[in-house]
């Protein structure tokens, strides 16, 4: 592992160059994945045969003098609620614990076109319903930096993954911090695009008007690499957006002089852990030295960003859900004479979801009904207009938003299992950017006493990844935090 | 106490649309079970529609033969419910902003002109099928055949504006002539094409306010819209005037019983959660996208019959089944042309046009006598060179063999003897053979001159002109008489 490149560029370039065959990286990582995934659990799907055969033919396709693509030969690692043609996908759910796609999601596909050898799916919660990773089939993630801690979640395998050096990039999906959440425990990057930048198809739906699809990586060069090949319009998605992508590689100069970065200190204030507030504060500093200005905002509405968050998520939750209904795939109950339809409904869905999973789908189907959409649904929309406004508001004056990412460094696994509020809580930098539709990243800033991971989170306009991917790529450059963990 | 019946109509009427609304299968009906799906119309985890741009465009077509007032802007919703052959848990339609509202469309009640209202047409995908019987195994289990699954729908909903079953069914079978004529759909019901549900109140004559309603669901044909209406009907009346109350609820037509049953209460009705669709933006269509789609808008039948009347001169009866539907009103304006007599054209489609395409089962479109050829057949007629009673062999000749009048006259010699002088010695050789007949009319028995002409028309074999022909006669009798 050691004498071979850590980032995907690098990777990229030096199968490219023949400096190492994609088939030697690939077994690389898989023999990372195989002594790492008994204490991690990073991984519910690890395909061997199928990345060496697919890094073998980049490796024919270089032979052959063939055009390599943007990532060929760079080991990826896919959330487990991504669909991959021929490759079960449970999204962690006993109710699809046997599911094998048909067909792919546009951003594995467009993965692999560029080259990426996929080595497997990635642990997550539920349908990436918490910020743990505790809600999952197939047990929890551990913390690569700290196995008794959580990688954070939704996307805790994915994060786990990429900071154990298992892949250089894993995709991860994001629905109220799923990306950034994780990727700030485990101290790496974690990109949240803006909303139909990247295409959903392919992506299980929790809640289709907050998920997004982003890269997960150890560099902000990586996610910028990632980006170009999974962004853009995509027509199977028709809220996909047709805005021009940039080269969002080209964006990232190291300067960040005459950035103005908004800080929203009065929320940011409140009931954030020490160690993160200092970590954050200096990283506002590390921003300013580097020619950054830096601005108060205000954003009044954030508080309420929780309850409208999952009231929203809920509702849409309660509906993407009902697709799992024991008729066509899925867990089916053991029928017996006599069971009706309904018996078939009610025991496969108690059976295959786990209790995350049911409770937001009860609370969903509640905030939809009859007499009471108005007061929430309806009114959780009117907040996220508000809540839209704020951030228009500030960025008249500002380029990017900066937050911690998590008000706590990660946490130990069973701390809030018991407290769902209490966890629900931990998203309350992350989920506004959801509500709004706005791109946000989460990058290292540094460790607390215990060693565990921080994250600074910016958000920018929307569309705007790249002047987000310039400010990481500068900050990383100022700062050269671990971020890969020796588990 | 006299009673009043309320009824409004919720038409579901499939688009003529290749592929289905939100994804690329087939909509071909009679494919075999689940072999025009795919992951967006099966529900698989992570497929997204897509709207068909077609679909859309068919919608606005037919809201605008409905007069109605096209939305800038509306929303797709979701319909949320549990059914094997409902693929997501839910439907994709459209709620609180459909496609179009407030259209109307005139019936003929009795002579004379009823606007029933339209409320609103929207724009929504079908569910599949459930088959529950047909397999050795179907009395342990049912099978879903999803082939239907996304083929699009427009549901047309009606003000509460009908009186009677008659005007329900008038209306329906309106309806379903108005989309087949601007091509949206195929009218076909037994394929399940175009649906119908109902709802029925009763209240006593004088009362404004509405009484409550029953739903009647799955009534698919006019036949047993009427009559599960009808029953629906007595069955509220026969109940309100015990001094009973209906229950509101949903009722199913059983056509094999003839009768409506309950099917669920208002208490056990769903709670469908609607919100808006988020896979899915608003439906924009601007004034020019509404314009085009105008252009495409045949001539609609309340047009074409009043220009039937003014431009034609035909009486408003023969306008009214010309313009049945718009095959046939092509038919006629082609025999019009071909003949020039519309009168003459209008009197054969409606009669032995139309009665052998009912006889034959066969389409306008494919009847064996193009309108061409039917205009040939009125100019021979026309021009004196054929007789009515003549035409109709012809006709018959030409619906079997698909020739032209003019051919068949010409090989089987049908022409009438229209020359005096041919005429005239024929009607030599009847007097010669017929001499009493001919002393009788003489002496002043008039009578016996249709003996005479009968004679004249069957040694002519059918062909004599038969004004000629009574003209010829009797010109040689008073001749002879003078002598
Ligand atoms: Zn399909």
């Amino acid at each position: 592992m050691s004498t071979l490149p850590h980032t995907a560029r690098a990777i990229r370039d030096a199968v490219a160059a023949g400096e190492v065959t994609a088939v030697e990286v690939c077994q690389a990582h898989l023999d990372r994945v195989v002594a790492t995934n008994p204490s991690l659990n990073a991984f519910n799907t690890v395909c061997a045969e199928r990345a060496l055969a697919a890094a073998a033919a980049v490796d024919a396709r270089r032979a052959a003098g063939d055009v390599l693509g943007p990532l060929a030969g760079v080991p990826v690692a896919i959330k487990d609620n991504l669909c991959t043609n021929g490759l079960r996908t449970t999204a962690s759910s006993k109710i699809l614990d046997t599911f094998v796609p048909p067909y792919d999601a546009t951003v594995t596909a467009r993965l692999e076109a560029a080259g990426a050898i996929v080595v497997g799916k990635t642990n997550c919660d539920e349908f990436a319903m918490g910020s743990s990773n505790e809600n999952s089939a197939f047990g929890p993630v551990k913390n690569p930096w700290a196995l008794d801690r959580t990688p954070g979640g939704s996307s805790g395998g994915s994060a786990a993954a990429v900071a154990a050096g298992c892949a250089p990039i894993a995709l991860g999906s994001d629905t109220g911090g799923s990306i950034r959440q994780p990727a700030s425990f485990c101290g790496i990057v974690g990109l949240k695009p803006t909303y139909g930048r990247v295409s959903r198809y392919g992506l299980l739906a929790f809640a289709s008007s907050l998920d997004q699809v982003g890269p997960m990586t150890r560099t902000a060069a990586d996610a910028a690499l990632t980006m170009n090949v999974i962004a853009g319009y995509d027509r199977a998605d028709a809220t996909s957006s047709a805005s021009a992508v940039p080269d969002f590689t080209a964006a990232l100069t190291g300067d960040v002089k005459g950035l103005r970065v908004g800080v929203p200190r009065a929320f940011v204030s409140n009931g954030v852990d020490a160690p993160v507030l200092e970590a954050f504060d200096r990283a506002i500093a590390t921003l300013k030295d580097a020619g950054a200005t830096v601005v108060d905002v205000e954003l009044p509405n954030a508080p309420s960003g929780i309850p409208v968050y999952y009231l929203v998520c809920t509702a849409e939750a309660s509906s993407n859900l009902a697709r799992y209904d024991a008729v066509r795939y899925g867990h089916r109950t053991t029928l017996a004479p006599g069971d009706t339809l309904q018996t078939m409904y009610e025991r496969s869905r108690d059976e295959g979801f786990g209790p995350e999973v049911k409770r937001r789908i009860m609370l969903g189907t509640y905030v939809l009904s009859a007499g009471y959409y108005d007061a929430y649904y309806l009114k959780a929309q009117q907040v996220r207009t508000l809540l839209r406004r704020d951030y228009d508001e500030a960025f008249r004056s500002v380029d990017v938003v900066a937050m911690p990412t998590s008000p706590t460094p990660p946490f130990t696994l069973g701390e809030k299992t018991d407290d769902p509020l209490q966890m629900y809580l931990t998203d309350i930098f992350t989920v506004s950017a959801n509500l709004v539709g706005l791109p946000a990243i989460s990058i290292p800033c540094g460790f607390d006493a215990h060693r565990l991971p921080i994250g600074l989170q910016l958000t920018g306009r929307m569309f705007d990844e790249a002047t987000l991917l310039r400010a990481a790529d500068a900050y990383e450059r100022a700062t050269q935090w671990p971020t890969l963990a020796s588990v | 106490m006299q009673y009043e019946t309320v009824i409004g109509l919720e038409v579901h009427a499939h688009l003529l649309t290749r592929t289905k609304i939100f994804c690329g299968c087939s909509t071909a009906f009679g494919a075999p079970p689940n072999s025009q799906v795919c992951p967006v119309c099966l529900g698989l985890p992570g497929a997204l529609p897509v709207l068909n741009r077609l679909a859309v465009d068919y919608a606005i077509k037919a809201a605008l033969a409905l007069g109605c007032e096209v939305q800038r802007e509306s929303i797709f919703a979701r319909k949320n419910y549990f059914y094997p052959d409902l693929p997501k848990g839910y439907q994709i339609s459209q709620y609180e902003q459909p496609l179009a509202l407030r259209g109307s469309i005139d019936l003929d009640v009795d002579g004379a002109v009823r606007r029933v209202g339209i409320t609103r047409v929207h724009m929504e995908e079908d569910a599949g099928k459930s088959l529950h019987e047909g397999f050795l195994d179907s009395a342990r289990r049912s099978y879903i055949d999803l082939n239907r699954s996304g083929v699009p729908l427009i549901e047309i909903v009606s003000e509460p504006d009908m009186r009677s079953a008659a005007e329900a069914a008038e209306y329906f079978s309106r309806i379903k002539a108005l989309l087949v004529w601007i091509g949206v759909n195929d009218g076909n019901m037994e394929e399940g094409s175009l649906r119908c549900d109902a709802n029925v109140s009763v209240r006593p004559v004088g009362q404004t306010t509405l009484g409550t309603k029953a739903e009647v669901k799955n009534v698919n044909s006019f036949r047993y819209l009427e009559k599960a209406l009808e029953f629906e009907i007595a069955r509220q009346i026969e109940i309100v005037s015990q001094g009973g109350r209906v229950v509101q609820e949903t009722r199913l037509w059983d056509s094999s019983t003839g009768r409506t049953q309950s099917m669920r209460s208002k208490e056990e009705a769903h709670d469908y959660r609607y919100f808006p669709e988020p896979d899915l933006p608003p439906l924009v269509v601007d004034a020019a996208r509404v314009e085009a789609v105008q252009q495409t808008l045949p001539e609609l039948p309340e047009a074409r019959r009043a220009r039937f009347v003014s431009a034609y001169g035909l009486p408003a009866y023969d306008a009214g089944v010309l313009t049945q539907s718009s095959e046939v009103a092509g038919y006629f304006e082609a025999a019009v042309a071909a003949s020039g007599n519309a009168k003459a054209a209008s009197n054969w489609i409606m009669g032995d046009v139309l009665r052998r395409t009912k006889e034959h089962d066969v389409a306008v479109s494919a009847f064996p006598i193009s309108p061409e050829s039917l205009g040939g057949l009125v100019r021979l007629i026309d021009k004196g060179t054929i007789s009515s009673a003549m035409a109709k062999d012809v006709f018959a000749q030409m619906f079997e063999s698909g020739r032209s009048a003019d051919a068949i006259v010409a090989a089987e010699g049908l022409a009438q003897i229209g020359d005096a002088g041919a005429l005239a010695s024929i009607v030599a050789e009847v007097m010669a053979a017929n001499v009493d007949a001919v002393a009788q009319y003489r002496a002043g028995k008039q009578q016996t001159f249709g003996f005479l002409v009968g004679q004249v028309m069957k040694a002519s074999k059918g062909k004599a002109n038969p004004q000629l022909a009574n003209q010829v006669l009797r010109d040689a009798l008073a001749e002879g008489a003078g002598q």
